[in-house]
């Protein structure tokens, strides 16, 4: 551990140093930038940005895996371990969880030494009915009602797919994004006034809608990179306040006649027109609509962004070390506030999948817990634009699928809200897996055995070498 | 950084905020276009407040008066004995600071930081105890002509503060703390006025006490955050920690039918709750933004999931705390009209004071606390004269846990006397938002988390008496403000210098 040389100590050489850009903007970057870049600095931009750049205080070894070339590889290796085992510790601890509550086995804890399989029966009957309402219904009468769960799983991974790639493209410029809440309600608001104020042909009103909700969240994911860049307003901060502000907006605006469904009292908007919705993919029967489309594109358009376009390597320099960035002639407080504006639109492009797609209307709990969701998304998805979106595909089956838990199993969905969580901390933390699992290779330090993190360290020192 | 350490640059900290930008003037190197582009911002700030405040309380005024309703104390006899004695007090000790200010300001000496805040307080306290004495029960004002008023003397300071600007000075403290004091007197009038009633009135007693009781949680969560912060740690767990403080004060006071036993209960789960925080992030160096923000899911799913399975199944055993009643201290509550605002509280309402008194004394006057702050803004100095930096952090961020635990008990074992699904509501967010606005001081937080309660109870007695304003921008206004606070548009918050990096040895 010592000999991991680690950004920290020349942290307070950051501080101190006279940075051009604290000069250039004497609104006050001064102290909050630099301590904020310090926060956001990856290993002294020796290395491609990491996942998560805020995270770079890991371990060299889990930075390693993050330089270590194409996803397929990234897969395969110790990352893909550790996310696998994340996950299978965390729907083991879920288990237990509902096996100590559930009334049942409590009943038939008396015999539980006798016969163990009751209990385990029933801890995995919400399991089943979980998998049953996401992936595949082998209990449904006819094809369509088999795979109803899958449509359904797409139809809620939508939104979440599109809000973890704004809060993932912010990740890798460096910006820890909790503000896709916001954005989503700013997105919807926009793409759902468009859609049911104003009456376009179809075809053309859907592009309207879309365009207007990327605006709403550009505008709001803007406004935070302004704060940020300008004043160096911490971004965790200001997502966070700005999120309550979206969410009382909102619920303010659907009192008011513009927004407010004619003749009812429920803060609810009138339907969207039929023209400003999403086509429905699979006909009426399923949900199932063209935003999934649309959060494909948005993944290869995010990926494209990162990886091959000029404004996406600015992006990954500044989220790597905004101070080498900054010496390179990147412009530090463009890129910020443009990060934030395109995670935004994501963001609202979520937003729109909800109103237009999923909805049909606007309320108030149109971005329900989604933002959130977004970031553990992004997290479980390390930030890469196909990670996220498998990430989102995951949480949407644990969403879709925890809604038919609840109903056949009486088992609250928000068993899911602990097993998401629990995934993701297991996953920000592999040390803490390895231990648990005993894998940690910190006891045989350079010599490489188990699983995890050996194979790409064992990668890592032949390249070294 | 430090509370303490800035005290040369700032005379006068306004009314807990407002101090414009005086403490960056003198470090500067270049004063001249520093002191004029800052300014402008205080400057172009006032005025459009002003601007809206004309708007709203001169030309949208109503033409209704406004009546502000003075709560009674119970005993009017012993009220009175107690209301003339906090006169005497407060005018003693009005008089006293105020001679010492005025002494230190002809010196020429600098002013000691508490003076200008014990004097307003000093004199707030005199104000009340003599309408305390007169026993007015109620004052009515005419809403449009002291709404023309405000505005008028919003203008003017206003245009004070650009008229300095132009002079290149920069603006005191003292002109954004009247601005908000004005701005929200005449916020007041107006909103009352615009009630449903003919003669619209508000209990200006019940209002003030509701704020301090609707504060009590924010308290306790932003000293948790300032424990941790001040320490190097974000603590963004604060709602995690008040929730689970929540679940476990409603179900071990249930069990063990002793609410006390759920108080501490409360503490210890608010702890655990760090102890995840501090392993993880502590130890194994993930980033603590993630950490917390995966904590509050976590613990929001979990006291959700035990609560429709346990807790709805059997709520006779498991979710029945009995309630801490409030307690008067005995010859303080008599005092008329603040009586009642701060000496009718529940046990958990006194930790709070006692809480806040020894977080800040400690933080700012022991050893201990010097420790603590050096830890946070420099720990590899720290580390380099033998201060163990991660054990400093992780003692720190236990007891935050626990502070902010004691906090969440306020929900289950105060307010309502059994929990409910994520019944903390956010609140651990503002409490986050009261410890920036309060700058990273306890004391800070604590008038800050009172402001953001003040605004809270408003809201609510905006909906009541049918107001013209929207109740949810009123929920809006702490994070507004907090928003500006961070954006450095009303003076300053900067976090600790070392907050939010994990400290690794060598």
């Amino acid at each position: 551990m010592s000999e991991k040389t680690t950004p920290e100590p020349q942290a307070p050489g950051h501080n101190d140093a006279a940075d051009p850009a604290d000069i250039q903007v004497p609104g006050g970057t001064t102290p909050e930038a630099a301590a904020s870049d310090v926060v956001l600095d990856t290993a002294g931009g020796q290395m491609p940005p990491s996942a998560v750049p805020a995270a770079t205080q890991r371990r060299s070894r889990d930075r390693d895996q993050d330089s270590s070339g194409s996803v397929l590889h990234q897969i395969f290796t110790g990352n893909a371990m550790v996310s696998l085992l994340s996950v299978l510790l965390a729907i083991v601890l879920g288990g237990i969880l509902m096996a100590v509550t559930n009334p049942k086995v409590a009943a038939a804890s008396g015999y539980f030494f006798a016969q163990p399989g009751d209990l385990l029966t029933e801890v995995i009957r919400p399991y089943t009915a979980l998998v049953q309402g996401s992936i595949f219904n082998w209990a449904g009468a006819d094809l369509g009602a088999q795979l109803y769960p899958i449509t359904e799983t797409l139809t809620v991974a939508t939104p979440l797919i599109c809000a973890g790639l704004g809060v993932a493209l912010a990740f890798r410029a460096g910006l820890f994004n909790i503000g896709a809440q916001g954005q989503i309600i700013f997105g919807a608001l926009f793409g759902a006034y468009s859609g049911f104020a104003w009456h376009l042909p179809i075809g053309l009103h859907l592009l309207v809608v879309i365009i207007a909700g990327l605006v709403g969240g550009a505008v709001w994911g803007g406004v935070v990179g302004l704060l940020k860049a300008r004043t160096g307003a911490h971004e965790v901060i200001v997502t966070i306040m700005l999120n309550y502000i979206a969410n009382f907006l909102l619920l303010f605006l659907l009192t008011t006649p513009a927004f407010q469904r004619k003749g009812s009292t429920n803060p609810i908007s009138p339907f969207l027109d039929s023209t400003a919705l999403f086509p429905e993919l699979l006909g009426p029967q399923f949900r199932l609509h063209a935003g999934f489309l649309a959060a494909i594109v948005a993944t290869v358009f995010v990926w494209w962004l990162l990886n091959r376009s000029t404004i996406g390597f600015e992006f990954r320099a500044v989220g790597a070390n905004p101070n080498a960035a900054r010496t390179a002639g990147i412009n530090v407080a463009r890129s910020t506030i443009l990060v934030m504006a395109v995670a935004g639109a994501l963001a609202g492009l979520a937003g729109v999948a909800q109103v237009s797609g999923t909805e049909k209307y606007l309320s108030g709990g149109v971005a329900a817990s989604i933002g959130f969701d977004a970031i553990t998304v992004a997290l479980l998805g390390r930030s890469t634009p196909w990670g996220t979106f498998f990430a989102g595909l995951l949480f949407g089956a644990f969403r879709a699928g925890g809604v038919a838990m609840q109903a056949q199993t009486q088992t609250p969905i928000d068993i899911v809200l602990v097993i998401q969580s629990l995934i993701v901390l297991f996953i920000a933390a592999p040390p803490l897996v390895r231990a648990i699992f005993g894998l940690n290779p910190r006891k045989k330090k350079t010599t490489t055995s188990g699983t995890a993190g050996s194979r790409t360290g064992g990668v890592k020192s032949g390249a070294a070498a | 950084m430090s509370a303490t350490t800035q005290s040369p640059a700032s005379n006068q900290p306004g009314a807990g905020k407002g101090t414009g930008n005086t403490p960056r003037d003198g470090r500067t190197g270049a004063p001249a276009r520093t002191t004029e582009l800052v300014s402008w911002k205080a400057g172009i700030g006032l005025g459009l407040l002003a601007i809206l405040g004309t708007v709203l309380f001169g030309f949208l005024a109503n033409t209704k008066s406004a009546g502000f309703r003075i709560a009674e104390a119970r005993d009017p006899n012993a009220s009175s004995a107690a209301a003339w004695i906090t006169l005497a007090v407060a005018l003693a000790a009005a008089a006293y600071v105020g001679y010492r200010w005025i002494n230190q300001r002809r010196e020429g000496a600098a002013v000691d930081r508490w003076i200008p805040a014990t004097t307003i307080a000093a004199v707030v306290v005199l104000g009340l105890a003599a309408l305390g004495v007169a026993r007015v029960e109620k004052i009515t004002v005419p809403s449009t002509a002291l709404g023309w008023i405000c505005s008028i003397v919003l203008l003017a300071l206003a245009g004070y503060a650009c008229f300095l600007t132009l002079q290149r000075r920069r603006t005191p403290g003292w002109l954004g703390g009247s601005f908000a004091v004005v701005f929200l007197v005449g916020f007041m009038i107006w909103i009352v006025a615009g009630g449903r009633d003919p003669e619209p009135s508000i209990s200006l007693g019940g209002l003030m006490a509701g704020a301090v009781t609707l504060a009590v949680p924010l308290v306790f969560g932003s000293l948790s955050g300032v424990l941790c912060e001040r320490a190097g740690v974000v603590n963004i767990a604060i709602e995690g920690q008040l929730l689970l403080g929540a679940f476990s004060a409603a179900v071990v006071a249930t069990v063990t039918g002793n609410v006390y036993v759920g108080l501490i209960s409360a503490a210890v789960a608010g702890a655990l709750v760090s102890l995840v925080l501090a392993v993880v992030s502590i130890k194994y160096l993930v980033n603590q933004i993630i950490v917390g923000v995966v904590l509050n899911v976590l613990i929001s799913g979990l006291t959700s999931f035990l609560f429709s399975t346990l807790l709805t199944a059997d709520p006779e055993h498991l979710n029945k705390p009995g309630r801490l009643q409030a307690v008067d201290i005995p010859f303080l509550a008599d005092i008329p009209i603040i009586g009642p605002i701060l000496f009718h509280q529940s046990l958990v309402g006194y930790l709070m004071y006692v809480a806040v008194i020894v977080v800040y004394v400690g933080l700012f006057h022991t050893k201990w606390g010097l420790r603590v702050r050096a830890v946070g803004e420099h720990p590899q100095a720290a580390d380099t004269v033998g201060i163990n930096v991660n054990r400093t952090r992780f003692i720190n961020v236990l007891m935050g846990g626990a502070i902010a635990g004691i906090g969440g008990s306020f929900f289950t074992l105060v307010s309502v006397d059994a929990f409910s699904k994520d019944m903390s509501g956010g609140r651990g967010y503002i409490a986050l938002a009261a410890m920036i606005f309060g700058r990273w001081n306890p004391v800070g937080a604590f008038l800050a988390a009172l402001l953001f309660g003040f605004a809270d109870n408003l809201q609510s007695i905006i909906t009541i008496i049918g107001s013209p304003v929207p109740s949810q921008f009123m929920a809006m206004l702490p994070y507004a403000l907090t928003v500006i606070a961070v954006a450095g548009l009303v003076g300053r918050s900067r976090p600790p210098a070392a907050d939010g990096i994990p400290y690794v040895k060598g």
